[in-house]
């Protein structure tokens, strides 16, 4: 597949490019708050992909995604809590609590179909949202606190901002190599297969359930990843990271930027979250306009960002 | 012995108000093929309204009957401004649109009623205990409640069963284009089941308004509970909402009051007191769970299209 230039592949060139320059205009301009909002946008980015690779191009509507963010963020918390500072550590066992977590749950919930799929999911998620609210040992509701950021042996410290930057920001490009990487595979296109024509693909020899079980753990574990990151950013993990508004949150990133398109859940998460942030500075009642908004782009920009910069490239 | 009869009411009055919730949802559902998201916030309307008109016009019966108006005709604005446009697009098209909606309706209540919470009292003569059997008391509000609910299940069952209009409504449930073939108005049926759906939200929100206190994001909690019961119940089947509504209240409830002491017997003390509460406050999705992976299209599916 050789890259054509037209306006979706130009925008998440320039994109790149920006995020990677972001650190150098912050130490330019002394403006370390765009340097922390863009961590977290990276790391929603991430997660964000990660429900791509199953709602774009698997067809499996996740709306439980954000308890994978909780998982990983848990992970990490617990084990800081209980004298285990080693990211060497803390991290794998994030990932496999994740692929673990994602395993039993899509296993479930992948006899159901449509709408089914979709609130099973959501139901799996706030399971996991009332075990967090009631970890008692571990803050309950109020959330646990993260004293230590993962030690990497000095390998990379990251409580400097920068590196945590650059750290997260290599997580979301080898996430999205990884994620293209799969759907042009042979096994991302049978997963492309069964989202349009589960039978045919069935009919073919192909255990399609098989394949979709896969997809949907390794989009849980790389969400368990962005999980462990966003721990260590906000040195602070609590079950209200798994409530299904957060899922919902993340959804609305996909669906905004352009679902099953590469870059277009990393468009919608800095769309989305800088939108937010620029709202909240404006006015408290931030929802008023970004909920309209919202609705204006599913009434007239269908496909999302990514969809309307297609068109645009194809006059 | 008491308190399990206590507990069996609560349980069926919490029943019989999610299923007003879930009967509009799977409603609109059943009939539109359209995934609601906002109708938590019809729910936080008509509690709103309620706290509002009952203030204004110092009579319970007179403001509620207001909110109940207003809450109508919010839904049927909301339908006719926006959601029309989204019939017959994809489910998460419609997740997207009526998430935002959400985040409306959070933030323009707090704009006007600003973000602390508001409270409903009640008035004097439904506040007393009844003695429903002897030795039981029970309050009135909660018995009013119920007869409310039993009273429009039955008004609801009636109007889908046996009027004309019910008949269009079934006829659309199970195929839309055929009954838009045969010259009936369409929109404007889709516009009365929106509105009715928004007004049994609406009368769900201010029902429970005097015995919670009435927030924001308080729809958001039972919008969950009521997508949960058309799930279980099979989607747009209003008998499967009903039997759905009343399993889960009672389920719920009983789930809360009995299961510390449950577990205690076979656990240590430290151990109970910790999965108690998220074993209860779980034990409905865990219900949903079982139930979608046994039967994944509920336990009363609708007819087949």
């Amino acid at each position: 597949m050789k890259p054509k230039l037209n306006a979706s592949n130009a925008v998440a060139a320039l994109m790149c490019a920006a995020l990677i320059l972001l650190p150098v205009y912050s130490a330019a301009t002394g403006n370390i708050f765009i340097l922390t909002l863009f961590t977290r946008i990276v790391i929603f980015a991430l997660a964000a992909a990660s429900l791509n690779l199953i709602m774009g191009y698997g067809g499996m509507m996740s709306f439980g995604h954000a308890a994978y963010l909780g998982i990983g963020g848990y992970a990490v918390g617990i084990l800081a809590a209980e004298g285990i500072g080693s990211g060497f550590i803390q991290w794998p066992v994030a990932l496999v609590v994740s692929a673990l977590f994602a395993l039993l749950i899509g296993s479930l919930s992948l006899r159901t179909r449509g709408v089914y799929f979709i609130m099973i999911t959501l139901a799996f998620a706030q399971m996991a949202y009332y075990v967090a609210s009631a970890l008692s040992r571990y803050g309950g509701d109020d959330g646990l606190t993260v004293y230590k950021r993962s030690d990497f042996a000095g390998l990379i410290n990251l409580s400097d901002r920068t590196q945590f930057y650059y750290l997260c920001l290599g997580c979301l490009f080898g996430g999205l190599y990884l994620i293209w990487r799969i759907v042009n595979s042979r096994f991302g296109l049978v997963v492309q297969g069964v989202r349009s024509n589960e039978q045919r693909m069935q009919a073919i020899g192909f255990h399609a359930n098989r394949y979709r079980l896969v997809c949907f753990v390794i989009s849980g574990t790389i969400c368990g990843l962005a999980g462990a990151l966003l721990a260590n950013n906000t040195d602070f993990v609590s079950p209200a990271v798994m409530y299904w508004t957060r899922s919902g949150d993340l959804m609305v990133m996909v669906i905004l930027g352009g679902m099953g398109s590469l870059f277009g859940p990393v468009i919608g998460a800095i769309v989305y979250l800088l939108l937010e942030e620029l709202l909240s500075q404006f006015t408290e009642f931030s929802g008023l306009i970004l909920g309209p908004v919202l609705l204006l782009i599913v009434l007239f920009a269908r496909g999302g960002i990514m969809g309307l910069l297609g068109r645009m490239s194809r006059g | 012995m008491y308190l399990v009869v206590e507990q069996l009411l609560n349980g069926l009055q919490f029943g019989l108000l999610l299923f007003l919730l879930a009967a509009g949802l799977t409603l609109v559902f059943g009939i539109m093929d359209f995934v609601n998201l906002a109708h938590g916030s019809l729910y936080m309307m008509g509690a709103y309204f309620a706290a509002t008109f009952v203030a204004k016009t110092d009579s319970f019966v007179l403001g509620t009957l207001l909110a109940l108006g207003a809450t109508l005709l919010l839904g049927i604005v909301l339908e006719y401004v926006a959601l029309r446009h989204l019939y017959g697009r994809d489910h998460l098209d419609q997740v997207l649109a009526t998430f935002g909606l959400i985040l409306f309706f959070n933030d323009a209540v707090r704009l006007i009623w600003g973000p602390a919470g508001l409270a409903l009292p009640l008035p004097a003569w439904l506040t007393v205990p009844v003695q429903i059997i002897p030795g039981v008391y029970y309050p009135a509000y909660r018995l009013t409640i119920i007869v409310v609910a039993l009273a429009v299940a039955a008004m609801l069952y009636l109007v889908v069963m046996r009027t004309r209009v019910g008949m269009l409504i079934r006829a659309g449930a199970s195929n839309r284009e055929m009954i838009g073939a045969l010259g009936i108005n369409i929109k404007l049926l889709f516009t009365l089941v929106f509105g009715l759906g928004a007004a049994l939200a609406g009368l769900a929100g201010l029902m429970q308004a005097p015995i919670l206190t009435v927030q924001i994001g308080m729809g958001e909690n039972i919008l969950i509970l009521a997508f949960v019961i058309i799930v279980i119940g099979g989607i747009g089947s209003i008998r499967g909402a009903f039997m759905a509504a009343l399993f889960v209240g009672i389920i719920d409830t009983m789930g809360r009051a009995f299961l510390p002491d449950l577990l205690r017997k076979v656990l240590s003390g430290a151990a109970a007191s910790t999965a108690a509460p998220a074993l209860s406050s779980m034990l409905i999705y865990l219900l949903m769970a079982i139930i979608l992976v046994l039967r994944p299209e509920g336990l009363f599916p609708a007819a087949k299209r």
